[in-house]
């Protein structure tokens, strides 16, 4: 056997997940949503058209189709010159 | 193109003291040196660069002036294989180890490691991290049994340097001020979610981990651990390790 007995290690290991479900919020990291369209120029956290290494690529402000993180349910209500924040992507700027 | 002008072409690319390869015509005459001057500067520079994106708190560090002469050398000593630059400079580490000018940071590899960990991390595959209730119904004869399934995203890390607090300060996490403690850090690099997270592992958490990793089973890797640090605890170690998303399932 070990060097510790198996009732201790299993009380060890109770404990352990008493402390995860203790601390629940540390685990849970605040959900985030992809969010095309709300990006300044160069500040896009991926995807702005084929061939990119993309994080920080987008070439214009608000490009269609380079996303940001943003929390879950605040991507919709962001409002740039060009309209709303979208969860869907959109063109290649022209 | 021959491959013998292929490879010479190649070879003139990031050395400058390589003669430009016979046959080659630029747009402008017949003399192409100052085109391929123009493109060789663009190569160096552009994979310097991407060196200086993956390892921000290492230019940080040392500045920019010293980094990018650094990163040019090691473009020019390791050029890409792959067309990729998602891992160039995986062996940067290695590089600055053995790069004269670098040797009194001797935390600088180190660094550079739990960088490059971090870009490993950002780019591997998206996985849901173990529900720890998983472990509450098992038994304890089942438990010691138990063998972790790693996260892809899963780096760890250990240094003789406080590596995690010099990463950050040098990456604005932490403010910047003399670190009083001179100790050895162990660091946890993983993505449970879509952000990368490092953490300082306590006494013997970087054993205990790694074992786990490698597929042995807990009771094995709890001696591991307590064999590499008196001092560890099963406890807070297996929650820090649930509590992180080092794991996805159990086997």
């Amino acid at each position: 056997m070990n060097k510790i007995s198996a009732s201790v290690f299993a009380a060890s290991v109770a404990t352990a997940l008493s402390l995860v479900a203790s601390a629940p919020a540390s685990a849970a990291e605040p959900s985030k949503e992809k969010c095309y369209g709300i990006a300044l120029k160069g500040q896009n956290d991926c995807a702005a058209g084929p061939g990119t290494t993309c994080a920080g690529t987008s070439k214009v402000d608000h490009q269609q189709n380079a996303w940001k993180l943003v929390p879950t349910g605040t991507c919709e209500a962001m409002k740039t010159p060009n309209g709303h924040g979208s969860l869907t992507q959109g063109p290649a700027p022209a | 193109m021959s491959l013998g002008t292929q490879r010479q072409f190649a070879a003139a690319l990031t050395d400058p003291a390589v003669p430009v390869p016979q046959g080659l015509t630029a747009w402008n005459g017949p003399q192409p040196q100052r085109r391929f001057a123009v493109y060789r500067n663009n190569v160096v520079s552009g994979l310097t660069g991407a060196i200086a994106s993956r390892f921000p708190a290492a230019e940080t560090i040392v500045g920019e002036a010293f980094f990018s002469a650094m990163a040019a050398e090691f473009v020019r000593l390791h050029p890409p294989h792959s067309p990729l630059l998602l891992t160039y400079g995986d062996d940067f580490a290695d590089f600055t180890e053995r790069f004269e000018p670098a040797r009194s940071i001797a935390y600088l590899p180190d660094v550079i490691r739990l960088e490059a960990a971090r870009g490993k991390a950002y780019h591997a595959a998206d996985a849901a991290p173990l529900d720890p209730a998983v472990l509450a119904v098992l038994s304890p004869e089942r438990l010691a049994d138990v063998v972790f399934v790693p996260h892809p995203s899963l780096s760890v890390l250990r240094s003789p340097h406080p590596i995690v607090t010099i990463w950050a300060m040098n990456a604005g996490e932490a403010e910047l001020r003399p670190i009083e403690a001179w100790v050895s850090e162990d660091a946890i690099v993983v993505r449970p979610h879509m952000t990368v997270e490092v953490r300082r592992l306590p006494p013997g958490g970087a054993a205990f981990l790694q074992a786990l990793a490698e597929g042995k089973r807990l009771a094995a890797a709890v001696d591991i651990a307590s064999e590499d640090a008196s001092a560890f605890d099963l406890s807070a170690n297996l929650a820090g390790a649930l509590q992180t998303g080092a794991f996805v399932a159990i086997r």
